[in-house]
């Protein structure tokens, strides 16, 4: 008896804390976006049985998701933001990936540890730095004014799609080319040197062999930087900050701490959550696989 | 390590030489190299920049008119040290973040142990909870935090003791991920050998789990010490606002404001506080695992670790 409750013993507490803490919370914004709002405090009231579940809310929401409501720009505009995003992060971060797990010889360990530096280094110190490099007077307009590229100085942090889309790249790349590495670095180099062998040439050997062999790599990193771009808010506030450039996680920030409708925020969230699922559902099966592969080394 | 492109026999014509460079897929294409440099000064040089102008001898953050080190304690109103908000936001991260290893990191490590070793109807399901936390995004997090917090368990609130257990919350996670890894690669012969001679349960998980995962321990709480510290978005859905402001969010508010080199300042002291925490756990981690690396040279994955 002791024994078959020893191990069980260990997990429960950790256990208990997420079913608490993690669980729970999840189902109460399911509860408040299937919840009534008291008519005179015009707070939400959640409602727990989902028997009684009033679903005149996340009506709403839907109805503003479609073409025409509020949230059909913010929507159509994420997902541009986070497929334009993704693109870019993959062009850059897969020939660095490549290099170093291909090329890295001498300097591969202070590459890698170059590689990981900022991903240490705080996202907001980051989106900080080009705030300052980014400005009226900054070093990127004076850089393309003293080179003719601008005649003079631009408004970066006025708005402008590219300003997101860069701060974007530049806050969750690192994160891409990390599982981009591991992947590459897997391959079995005596793979490529069969293709070559057998007469494939380099363009093909890559198309053929390193390309699908480190898809599980691409997919895994692009799950793992798409989930939390797509609810991000801070990004787009911090370098445009107008509604213009305003994405899904922006409306959830707004009707939670500008406007009085924590029950609409709540809806907004449930529907991103299920939006993502299928994306989180494949990274959890990823993580799943590798951990089992794991325990059987 | 040589490459085939080392050996190749000298005195051949440069064209060949070039194209066999290309075509080699064991070289080093040049534009590869290129990337890789360009991509690298591109991720760290702006944030020296930041760091630098967090010494500027002005009030602006773009244009650079000489050293000096107003903006940590020279400046009497608006130094890190002088102006109260900057000094409070950085007491509430260290605060958050020391509150949160101390409280994640034995719960993490005893759920890595459970779960590493529990084989019953329930290690599935509970494998499958502990990685919900890393690809829920923050925000979906945040919300639900906040209200939960607000709603159900009314007597946390928002405030400090709130940002604390979501910090909990969402570190759990990478302790178990990093101690599980380290009791994977321990395997279990030596808990066996324990049992063998005699030791209970719970004697040989003491004298023996314990001490060869103390690595593992000491690097989990660093890390588990920076993301704490890097935190935003938790921090940000559970603040009670003014006292509750983390450092995070001190930069957050002032880069939509009018901003001064002090946050780039308060910034940088963070960014060398998380860097230096994680090189000590690195260090630290070096040195538990020196006779093992001895043991077995050569295929060490202590990097692993600081992958995450």
């Amino acid at each position: 008896m002791y024994r078959r409750w020893l191990w069980p013993g260990f997990a429960l507490p950790g256990i208990l804390w997420l079913v608490v803490l993690f669980v729970v919370p999840f189902y109460a914004v399911v509860a408040v976006a299937f919840g009534t709002v008291d008519p005179i405090l015009s707070q939400p009231v959640p409602i727990w049985n989902p028997l009684q579940w009033n679903v005149g809310w996340i009506v709403e929401v839907l109805h503003r998701f479609a073409p025409g409501g509020t949230f059909f720009g913010p929507s159509v505009r994420t997902v541009e933001y986070v497929a334009s995003s993704l693109a870019l992060c993959l062009l850059i971060g897969y020939p660095v990936a490549y290099y170093i797990a291909r090329h890295g010889g001498r300097m591969r360990s202070l590459l890698l540890v170059l590689i990981i530096l900022p991903l240490w280094i705080s996202y907001l110190m980051r989106m900080l730095a080009w705030v300052n490099l980014l400005a009226t007077d900054g070093y990127v307009n004076r850089f393309l004014t003293f080179t003719h590229v601008l005649s003079q100085p631009r408004e970066w942090l006025g708005g402008e799609p590219s300003t997101v889309v860069l701060a974007l790249v530049y806050g969750y790349i690192p994160y891409l080319i990390l599982p981009l590495f591991a992947a590459l670095d897997r391959i079995d180099r005596s793979h490529l040197e069969a293709a070559r062998d057998l007469g494939a040439s380099p363009l093909s050997t890559f198309l053929h062999v390193t390309l699908p062999l480190s898809k599980t790599g691409i997919l895994g990193g692009a799950v793992l930087i798409t989930l939390p771009m797509f609810g991000d808010y801070y990004t787009p506030n911090i370098v445009s900050g107008t509604p213009q450039t305003s994405m899904i996680g922006n409306q959830i920030d707004l009707f939670f701490h500008g406007g009085p409708q924590p029950t609409i925020g709540a809806g907004i969230t449930v529907v991103l959550a299920l939006f993502l699922t299928v994306l989180m559902a494949y990274y959890m099966w990823t993580i799943h696989r590798a951990s089992r592969d794991v325990a059987a080394v | 390590m040589t490459t085939i492109a080392e050996q190749r026999p000298r005195g051949i014509s440069t064209w060949s030489r070039a194209s066999g460079w290309v075509r080699n897929p064991w070289g080093r294409p040049r534009f590869l190299v290129l990337i890789t440099w360009a991509y690298i000064v591109w991720s760290i040089v702006p944030v020296l920049i930041a760091v630098q102008f967090s010494f500027n001898a002005t009030r602006s953050r773009s244009v650079w008119q000489g050293f000096s080190t107003r903006w940590y304690w020279g400046d009497p109103v608006d130094s890190v040290w002088h102006d109260p908000t900057l000094r409070h936001a950085a007491v509430q991260s260290l605060k958050l973040a020391s509150a949160d290893v101390l409280i994640a990191t034995p719960i993490g490590v005893l759920l890595a142990i459970g779960l590493a070793r529990w084989m019953g109807w329930g290690a599935r399901p509970s494998n499958f909870l502990m990685l919900f936390p890393f690809v829920t995004p923050e925000i979906v997090m945040g919300v639900s935090l906040l209200l939960v917090f607000t709603h159900v368990f009314t007597f946390v609130g928002a405030g400090t003791d709130a940002q604390i257990l979501g910090h909990v919350t969402f570190s759990i996670s990478y302790v178990v991920v990093i101690v599980r890894g380290r009791l994977f690669s321990i395997g279990r012969q030596y808990e066996e050998a324990a049992a063998d001679l005699g030791a209970s349960p719970t004697v040989a998980l003491t004298r023996v789990l314990l001490p060869l995962l103390t690595p593992a321990i000491v690097a989990s709480a660093a890390v588990v010490f920076a993301i704490s510290l890097d935190d935003f978005v938790i921090s940000q859905w559970l603040s009670s606002g003014g006292e509750t402001d983390t450092v995070p969010i001190r930069i957050y508010s002032a880069t939509r404001a009018a901003p001064l080199p002090s946050v780039n300042a308060i910034a940088t002291v963070m960014m060398v506080l998380t860097l230096l925490s994680l090189a000590l756990a690195f260090l630290a981690w070096r040195v538990f695992t020196r006779e093992e690396r001895r043991a077995r040279a050569g295929q060490t994955k202590d990097l692993a670790v600081f992958e995450l």
